[in-house]
């Protein structure tokens, strides 16, 4: 039978959040680095809105990867 | 602006490149990793259908409120907030945050004790299986053509916005959340949600954020929606109440605060299991008190998201939209305003956040839908009448194989909706007979200890009766019964529906008092833990401020006037 401590080894949903922010957050912000002089057909697109929220998603995964890391006491 | 021209001629809103479907891959891969990961965890029946009890009350609260955070919602309400202007918020203002409040202080200590797995659940404690059975059979059979009329709603957007073809869409969602929610139970269904909230928020907060920016702040937005729309209000949200007339959605302030927040609000954040089930998850009484309260103040933050874009649609797109009905080639609906707003402002990568978080919305609200199906079906129908006795294993493989069910009934009504769209109204209206009354029942039963169990059934019957009677009624002959129900011959459909939800409840007390008076109550020592002045709820005295739920009560109700009188 499972024990109740098994229970407590479940790895938070918020580093999961974490993971998919980090991964999300390089993505958005390299594409926007990538049409950096080329940018898109937007409205605005002079703001460079992904490299600022690309960047803001990867500083908050980052955080949650680490404060949530699997192993870490909490 | 040429990609906005191009739209026009293009039968899809927005296009997506490499980067925007590596973003919709992940979200798959992660969902699907998550609940193989979560099976492990998923052995026991209250495992299963209540996640093990030991969610957080933030992630029981963020999960109460992102099973209302649907993609059909955000679209939806986004349509309606263009349509209507910031009257629309009323849905996510006085129609939530007094109930979500109210859930939190009074009711979920009685949800709670009484160690329930469901509503239908508290019912047969509380009045017997008769009540009981009435609500779980028509929440089971409810829950499971909704998800249907999801699934397909889903896959229509889809269509209209990328491209996809119709049953891709229906085959590929359905499979992943059967898998997920199959695998990992309430577990997988809630660390969806939670997903979905952050990808929601991330995914659509821009559009305000530039849009703001692009309209010079909300005075430079006003000033546009009046030059573009002269001599109309969209930007005050109880001034033209004063009268049915002098609005867009032909309402009365008292349809908004009786028929919505007091009666159509509370019966659904307090007694529709689909929502209540996240906080039944939550690892004490404390935390299941705290959650819908947490859950508040991120739904007072929603119209942010949802009805801001709409208003800006208003002050900064170049086309009028036109609703769905009258609609021809060429032209947009209201529904399309936040596709159009996210195309308007969001290149490759931000683009694929949005359509991202739309997906991971509609997928989201399936796996509720299923997951509340599932135990419903397992432990208020299968269990007390078709058989008793079975080890917990057997409920859990029961509920595992519900979740498939549940899935390819929802694939058929899916299919059969798409042959009778008309349908799909239909079922959204049944859905709201049984939220009113069931409100009604289930509140009578908390507070009044004397309701009898023939009174607990009898009143819920009558109120679903009356509000049947009701729709139908102004459906079949509008000229005649809407200025009678809806007390004015103008009054629209959704605020026919408001009145609808206030006479079906008056209906259901009215006839649950009168049976009360004539049947003998039950003894007390069956109510203890049941009813309010029986059960001896933890007052947390020796709780700091900062710590009791009632304080963070307080606060939101403070905050939620606070946010009337500004946009009085």
């Amino acid at each position: 039978m499972r024990s109740v401590s098994e229970k407590h080894h479940i790895i938070p949903v918020w580093f999961f959040v974490g993971v998919l922010l980090l991964v999300y957050g390089v993505l958005i912000f390299v594409s926007g680095l990538a049409e950096w002089s080329n940018p898109p057909n937007t409205v605005l697109a002079e703001l460079h809105a992904p490299v600022w929220w690309g960047g803001l998603l990867v500083v908050l995964g980052g955080v949650y990867c680490l404060m949530f890391r699997p192993g870490k006491s909490t | 602006m040429n990609l906005v021209m191009a739209m026009y001629v293009e039968t899809r809103l927005v296009h997506l490149s490499g980067v925007d479907l590596a973003i919709i891959a992940i979200y798959f891969a992660l969902v699907l990793a998550i609940g193989f990961y979560l099976k492990r965890f998923a052995q026991t029946g209250e495992d299963f259908f209540l996640a093990g009890r030991e969610m957080t009350a933030w992630v029981a609260g963020l999960a109460f409120v992102s099973a209302n955070l649907g993609s059909l919602e955000l679209l939806g309400w986004a349509g309606n907030a263009y349509q209507y202007g910031i009257m629309a918020a009323h849905w996510y203002w006085v129609g939530a945050i007094p109930a979500m409040v109210f859930l939190g202080i009074v009711m979920m200590p009685f949800y709670y004790i009484s160690k329930t797995h469901s509503v239908p659940g508290y019912l047969k404690l509380r009045y017997g299986s008769e009540a009981s059975g009435l609500s779980a059979i028509t929440f089971a059979v409810m829950t499971i053509l909704m998800s249907g009329v999801n699934m397909y709603a889903m896959a229509v957007v889809m269509e209209v916005v990328l491209g996809w073809n119709l049953h891709f869409s229906i085959v590929v969602s359905s499979l992943t959340v059967g898998v997920y929610v199959a695998a990992g139970g309430l577990f997988s269904a809630i660390f969806n949600e939670v997903l979905q909230f952050f990808l929601i928020w991330f995914g659509a907060l821009l559009i305000p954020i530039l849009g703001m920016v692009e309209t010079g702040g909300w005075s430079g937005m006003v000033a546009r929606i009046h030059q573009n729309f002269p001599g109309q209000d969209f930007t005050h949200m109880w001034g033209p109440m004063n009268s049915f007339a002098n609005n867009p959605m032909g309402i009365h302030w008292t349809g908004i605060v009786f028929g919505l927040g007091a009666v159509q609000a509370m019966g659904y954040w307090t007694t529709d299991f689909l929502v209540v089930q996240r906080v039944l998850s939550a690892k004490d009484v404390r935390s299941a008190k705290l959650a819908p309260i947490i859950g508040s103040f991120f739904k007072m933050a929603v119209p942010l998201i949802v009805i801001l874009p709409g208003l800006l649609g208003r002050a900064v797109l170049p086309m009028h939209l036109v609703p769905g009905s009258e609609a021809q080639a060429g032209q947009f609906r209201y529904d399309d305003v936040l596709p159009l707003m996210l195309a308007r402002y969001c290149g490759p990568g931000l683009l694929g956040l949005g359509i991202t978080a739309l997906v991971a919305g509609f997928m989201a609200g399936m796996a509720g839908n299923v997951s509340a199906f599932a135990t419903v079906w397992t432990y208020d129908i299968y269990r007390p009448y078709l058989r008793k006795d079975a080890p917990d294993k057997h409920y859990v493989s029961m509920g595992r194989w519900c979740t498939i069910i549940g899935l390819i009934v929802s694939i058929g009504t899916a299919y059969l909706v798409m042959r009778f769209t008309s349908m799909m109204d239909y079922v959204q209206a049944l859905f709201g007979f049984f939220i009113a009354p069931l409100f009604g029942t289930v509140l009578l039963g908390m507070l009044w200890k004397r309701v009898s169990r023939a009174a607990g059934f009898w009143g819920l019957f009558a109120g679903v009766l009356s509000s049947v009677g009701t729709f139908s009624l102004m459906k079949l002959d509008p000229d005649r019964w809407v200025r009678v129900f809806a007390l004015s011959p103008i009054a629209k459909p959704l605020a026919q529906a408001m009145y609808q939800a206030l006479w079906s409840c008056v209906t259901c007390v009215v006839v649950t008092v009168l049976v009360t008076l004539v049947t003998k109550p039950r003894p007390d020592e069956e109510l203890v833990g049941l009813v309010y002045s029986l059960t001896p709820v933890a007052r947390e005295e020796h709780a700091s401020l900062l710590h009791k739920p009632v304080f963070w009560g307080v606060v939101a109700l403070a905050l939620f006037l606070i946010l009337q009188i500004i946009f009085w």
